[in-house]
């Protein structure tokens, strides 16, 4: 197929993260026991560390469907997972397997097989558990993970445990029917269609019980929640706080994406998307504790990696077919890598404890508020894409406590190529409207347009620090306004006044 | 007596497995129901099992060229929006 769907990750040959957004993860991952954060460390949806250092796979092998959603057009592929609009190529478990494969041999950070779609990977489940039967005869070390509506997920949780899978993603978008009904149309249910408010009940009852026996058999559960302004925007710190209490390891929640060119019942009915501020308050609602992971960028069902290089056309299936592999020696490949990590990480961890004792002396400069920053990156940690080339933008926010790895907010049409989508919106406005909340941009270069378009919407454009590893570099251009006065805080000022 | 597939199939293959008969095939460009084996799923099922999990309204005909799943069945859209549903090119 034509659009390149295998992102690599650009990786560090070490110091891939710096200090201060591994303190993040230490401080996320510290109260964990000790086979859990084991687990969560290669993972790269799971940990903060292993996003910046392992790659994951997505192989579109489950085409079917058992539900309906509002935001879903089965003529494209699942919304939960992937970008509308985007047509997965459907593959055969031994297709997926010689591609993963193929990738495990050329790019050792190689970790992770999903299966999330492009329908329900557990309403395909023998092409989904074919899959994992096939790689684990060749490469027993690369981890195994599933997404899932849910609604099957009771009567599959025995031969999930049976194939050694460690991760499931559940998407759960509410626990309460009235609203479920306002989501999922339909099901299929004991081999009828069940609509409504008991189809609701049905889909919310499968996925506690899913999710109840999974933690009881050790399984990690990740929760995914879509948040849909109006629908269950209200709802979701209640969903967070069942799922957290019942053992879900993380909750994420992600935006609704909807435009009426994807043809979804959302997207046609003119439901809108949350804006960049309203999906991070809910995030800080359901956020409570450390747990909360917020780096997931809705990759596509057939995606891989992380911070994205698209490498995508070395992998269609033609090449891979003709591919010599040597498997035992892409296993080694993979396992010394991994090893190589290991240490880094701990060496880390080491450090992060430090500085967490060094961040609660009393600060001796009056208190800043708390800014957001977006970096243009193409990884390697550093400041080193071009404004008008960044695919999406990271986040963070910088604070007294330090800077951490917040989000990521992509500016990729999700429509197409053309300069202008449907409604006329500009690729700039887009970008703008992306970046709110943001007080600066950090990026290598930017052109003159683009530069005053930003200054016009009060977000500052900053290439002074292109090149540079990005968290000490946002920490400086936080450290600068504090310096000029600009981060005085409510409370600050009162007191002068 | 028996259930059709037209071309408005996206080929999810979610009604093959279901099949009492196994009647469906995958086959190109969409799927197709072998007209001499299906019963309709009489005397296995309540509801024909292709109709009931296939997610594309009309995808799936009766012998009179009625859709079990009419436009709006499935998603729910209200009539004024059904055109904005179909895919952007190709099939009616
Ligand atoms: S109606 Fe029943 S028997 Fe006929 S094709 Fe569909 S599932 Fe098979
Ligand atoms: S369920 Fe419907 S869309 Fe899917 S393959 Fe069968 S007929 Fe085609």
């Amino acid at each position: 197929m034509e659009h390149p769907d295998i992102i690599i990750p650009v990786v560090p040959a070490s110091g891939g993260c710096s200090a201060s957004a591994c303190g993040a993860s230490a401080r996320q991952m510290g109260g964990l026991p000790e086979a859990v954060r084991r687990k969560v460390e290669e993972h790269p949806c799971y940990s903060e560390q292993a996003h910046h250092y392992f790659a994951r796979m997505h192989a579109a092998v489950a085409p079917a469907c058992n539900i309906q959603c509002n935001y879903c057009n089965r003529k494209y592929d699942c919304a939960n997972e992937s970008r509308p609009g985007v047509v997965s190529e459907v593959l055969t478990p031994e297709q997926a397997v010689q591609r993963t494969l193929a990738v495990g041999a050329a790019i050792p950070q190689m970790s992770v097989l999903g299966i999330a779609g492009p329908g329900d990977p557990l309403a395909n489940r023998e092409r989904t558990f074919a899959t994992f039967r096939l790689l684990a005869e060749k490469a027993p070390d690369i981890k195994l993970c599933v997404s899932t509506n849910g609604l099957a997920l009771p009567e599959c949780v025995d031969e999930l445990s049976q194939h050694a899978i460690e991760h499931v993603t559940i998407t759960i978008n509410c626990v309460d029917p009235d609203i479920g009904a306002k989501i999922y149309p339909w099901i299929f249910w004991q081999h009828r269609r069940v609509r409504g408010r008991a189809a609701a009940e049905i889909l919310i009852a499968q996925q506690q019980k899913g999710l109840e026996m999974l933690v009881a058999r050790g399984i990690l559960v990740k929760v995914n929640s879509v948040l849909i302004p109006g629908v269950n925007d209200g709802h979701l710190e209640e969903v967070s706080r069942i799922v957290k209490a019942k053992g879900a390891f993380l909750h994420n929640v992600m935006p609704l994406i909807a435009a009426p060119e994807h043809g979804t019942f959302y997207g046609l009915t003119g439901q809108r998307g949350p804006t960049a501020a309203e999906l991070k308050a809910v995030q800080d609602a359901c956020a409570g504790d450390m747990t909360m992971m917020r780096h997931c960028r809705q990759c596509r069902a057939d995606a891989v990696g992380l911070l994205g290089e698209d490498r995508g056309a070395e992998f269609t299936l033609e090449k891979v077919a003709a591919m010599e592999i040597d498997h035992e020696a892409a296993l080694a490949r993979r396992l010394a890598f991994r090893e190589q990590v290991r240490a880094e990480l701990e060496a880390k961890r080491t450090q992060a404890a430090t500085q967490v004792i060094a961040l609660h002396r009393p600060p001796r400069k009056p208190l800043g508020r708390p800014v957001l920053m977006a970096v243009a990156t193409k990884g390697n940690g550093i400041i080193n894409e071009h404004f008008g080339y960044a695919r999406e933008f990271l986040v963070y926010e910088a604070s007294e406590a330090g800077v951490r790895l917040i989000g990521h907010r992509k500016t990729e049409k999700y429509c197409g190529g053309s300069e202008t989508c449907g409604d006329g919106e500009s690729r700039i406005d887009r970008i703008v409207r992306t970046l709110e909340g943001c007080e600066a941009v950090l990026c290598a270069r930017i052109g003159i347009e683009p530069w005053s378009r930003l200054e016009a919407a009060g977000i500052r454009p900053d290439t002074e620090h292109a090149m540079e590893a990005i968290e000490a570099a946002v920490a400086a251009v936080w450290r600068a306004m504090l310096e000029k006065g600009e981060l005085a805080d409510a409370a600050t000022e009162r007191q002068r006044a | 007596m028996a259930l059709r597939i037209v071309d408005t199939c996206v080929n999810c293959c979610a009604c093959e497995p279901l099949c009492p008969s196994r009647a469906i095939r995958a086959a190109k460009p969409h799927f197709l129901i072998d007209a001499s084996a299906c019963g309709e799923c009489l005397g296995d099922y309540a509801d024909p099992q292709c109709a009931s999990i296939c997610p594309i309204e009309g995808a799936i005909v009766n012998a009179l060229n009625e859709p079990l799943n009419p436009l709006g069945s499935l998603t729910h859209l209200p009539p004024e929006l059904w055109a904005a549903m179909r895919p952007a090119s190709g099939t009616p």
